[in-house]
């Protein structure tokens, strides 16, 4: 086992994959000879050539349907779009094909891609570089959307989104790039889609995190323990859509309480639909109105406010002493 | 210093075989087998009628709304007429005659105006994609099935149509600019008839011509009268041919009208008067055809009337099995079908849920 970043083991699963599987395409801006902006895909172009690793046009529609193309052909493109900021652009084409191809052919015609692009704030960037949109994405059916907490994971999910049959939106929080090691074994490993994990067992309450605000939610869960004696169940959602509900609903009834921690604006963001399928599943088993800690509902400020708008642990920790309190 | 002229390697042209009377211009006439010529005789015979009938179906409510391609059949018929097995068509939503020609069944395109999505269903041989109805969004993914053929070193191509008014669409032109990019066998059709709804060609661009469009991304951009079979058959032959053999991307303008309205929810009188499409009436792309047909002794009027007496006949059969196919595929639980590979316990339950209404059950109290 090796330690690695998350750029480094997304990496790995790119190599592995596409040592196996000739019809693993990459595509996007500077994914080739530069290695992709964050250098997920660095190396890649040396070892499976122009042909496989395609440095596109600057254009994100294009990117996205062409990949669709590729797809219905028997590919498996894997686009990268350079930070979900621009990803708006290929919106269009996600919502309006991808995500329907399968549906509108009744299955005659499949669209097997994944979009990739890092989203999400705390790394010092410019306008349109630290949003969290996967509500836009999880709201479109026929997709799936994944977003990995860590190296370990996100080279499993990775492997995993490569291999499913449909189109599945995977965002990689910037934040922990680089932020942090793990062990990732050599041997492939890959982890199911639709599958929360529970990271740390507790009785008390659940925290329900994904993305970069996994690593505050642990800090809290952590704190709550070493301050108040608390024991805290945190869940690790790791895919968005579809929401892996028993996980969930399970863990709620034990606990009777939960918060949800997202960077992603609050009102109609995905905490929206955690609380009310909680409401709908686990009623009965709640001791205290389920509660969240999100990013605000402004637009994410320039970096020197950044850190106030995003949730921490500090935040968390409030929040849950209410909840307990009640 | 200098101030130099720019050498383009492409100019555009004009391409026409057939007048208004049918007559032809021989140094250009394409050579097309006997039996090819009476297909397409057919193939647009057949558009036309059943673009009548479907016009008579909507009127009387018994399919939605539709996108007749009455004075068109020429410019795609001609155009799809050089592709061969394995290469694909990515239509817009005015390509019907092109569809059906290309193996759709008459019951498909009657099902799905019909508003039934088990219409793709019936689609049981080739990979040509569905119609698009945003337009130009499906130029992307010409490329890259085309770039999928080039790098499986298949012979094949694929063939892209769009209107006029696509071609003010972002997508045509992240399209055109990557297949050149890529060189990829990819031929792009616009069906030039002059209306994108209510906005008159001469609106959707500043552009003499479309076909000059092609020479921004360097590759061959012809125009051709769209109205004449034999000259959008030479074009797109032309352009197929170069695509086969490695040749990459090729833009075809057809010159058209749109005889009809945009869709059948549309009233064209609000923007375009009659005697603006008068003119067209003398063009029409059958009648050229014919004549030419009668010219070289191969088509007679008793043969015309045993054809429209056939068409009329495999038209009537397709409604009536449509008909019944919609009667077949009434069961709302088909929503669910397909979303995903497998269906996510989400919608297991939300089908469940249907189910129950449909039953006229009582839903089950949230348990807790």
């Amino acid at each position: 086992m090796a330690k690695m970043t998350m750029v480094q083991a997304l990496n790995l699963a790119f190599r592995q994959e596409m040592e196996k599987d000739d019809r693993i395409i990459i595509l996007g801006e500077d994914v080739g000879r530069d290695g992709g902006v964050f250098r997920v895909t660095e190396g890649l172009i040396d070892q499976f050539g122009e042909e496989r690793v395609l440095d596109t046009p600057l254009a994100e529609s294009g990117i996205a349907g062409m990949s669709i193309g590729m797809a219905i052909y028997g590919l498996r493109p894997v686009c990268e779009i350079q930070f979900s900021g621009f990803s708006y652009f290929c919106m269009h084409q996600i919502e309006a094909h991808a995500s329907r191809m399968r549906w509108r052919s009744q299955g005659n015609l499949t669209v097997p891609m994944v979009l990739r692009c890092p989203y999400g704030g705390g790394v010092r960037a410019l306008e349109h570089h630290s949003e969290s949109r996967e509500a836009f994405w999880a709201h479109i059916p026929g997709l799936k959307m994944v977003i990995p907490s860590g190296p370990r994971n996100a080279r499993a999910l990775l492997i995993s989104a490569i291999r499913d049959p449909d189109p599945v939106i995977f965002y990689e929080a910037k934040a922990i790039y680089r932020a942090f090691r793990e062990e990732v074994p050599e041997a492939e490993e890959a982890l199911p889609i639709g599958k929360a994990q529970r990271v740390l067992e507790g009785k008390d309450l659940t925290l329900i995190s994904y993305g970069a605000m996994m690593r505050p939610t642990l800090e809290a869960a952590s704190l709550l323990k070493e301050k108040d004696g608390v024991e805290a169940e945190v869940i690790d959602l790791l895919t968005i859509s579809p929401l892996d509900e028993e996980t969930l609903v399970e863990s709620v009834k034990k606990t009777g309480r939960a918060v949800i921690v997202h960077e992603a604006p609050r009102s109609f963001g995905p905490g929206a639909e955690i609380v009310s399928r909680l409401m709908e599943k686990a009623f009965f088993y709640l001791e205290a109105p389920i509660t969240r800690v999100t990013g605000f509902d402004v637009v994410i400020p320039l970096f020197s406010k950044e850190q106030a708008y995003l949730p921490n642990a500090p935040r968390i920790i409030g929040a849950a002493r209410k909840l307990l309190a009640q | 210093m200098p101030r130099n002229k720019v050498d383009l390697p492409y100019h555009v042209e004009y391409l026409s075989v057939l007048d208004e009377e049918g007559r032809l211009d021989q140094a250009l006439e394409p050579k097309i087998p006997d039996d090819l010529l009476f297909k397409l005789n057919k193939a647009m015979v057949l558009g036309r009628r059943f673009d009548e009938r479907l016009l008579s179906l909507q009127r009387q409510g018994r399919i939605g709304t539709f996108a007749p391609i009455t004075g068109q059949e020429a410019s795609q018929l001609g155009a799809v007429a050089p592709l061969v097995a394995g290469d694909v068509m990515a239509p817009s939503f005015r390509e019907t005659a092109a569809q059906v020609y290309r193996g759709t069944p008459l019951e498909t395109i009657l099902l799905a105006f019909g508003g039934y999505n088990e219409a793709a269903l019936l689609v049981k041989e080739g990979k040509d994609l569905p119609v698009a109805v945003p337009v130009s969004s499906q130029t992307p993914h010409a490329v890259g099935i085309a770039w999928g053929m080039k790098y499986r070193k298949q012979q094949n191509v694929v063939m892209t149509f769009f209107g006029d008014g696509g071609t003010s669409e972002g997508d045509f032109h992240e399209g055109m600019n990557f297949a050149a990019v890529y060189k990829v066998p990819l031929v792009f059709v616009c069906q030039n008839n002059q209306w994108a709804i209510s906005v008159p060609r001469s609106r959707q661009t500043h552009s003499k011509t479309i076909a000059q469009k092609a020479l921004a991304y360097d590759m061959p951009g012809i125009q051709v009268d769209g109205n004449d079979v034999l000259a959008v058959y030479a074009a797109a032959k032309e352009a197929v041919d170069r695509a086969r053999a490695g040749g990459g991307p090729s833009l075809i303008e057809n010159v058209t009208y749109r005889m009809m309205m945009h869709t059948t929810a549309d009233d064209p009188k609000r923007y375009r008067k009659d005697e603006d499409v008068e003119p067209w009436k003398k063009r029409d792309p059958i009648q050229r055809f014919q004549m030419y047909l009668k010219s070289k002794g191969l088509l007679s009027d008793q043969k015309i009337e045993a054809l429209e007496a056939e068409v009329k006949e495999e038209i009537q059969k397709a409604v009536e099995h449509a008909e019944e196919l919609m009667k077949k595929y009434s069961d709302p639980l088909h929503m669910f079908e397909h979303a995903y590979a497998e269906m996510p316990a989400h919608l297991k339950e939300q089908r469940e849920e249907l189910m129950r209404e449909l039953a006229g059950m009582p839903k089950e109290e949230p348990h807790g």
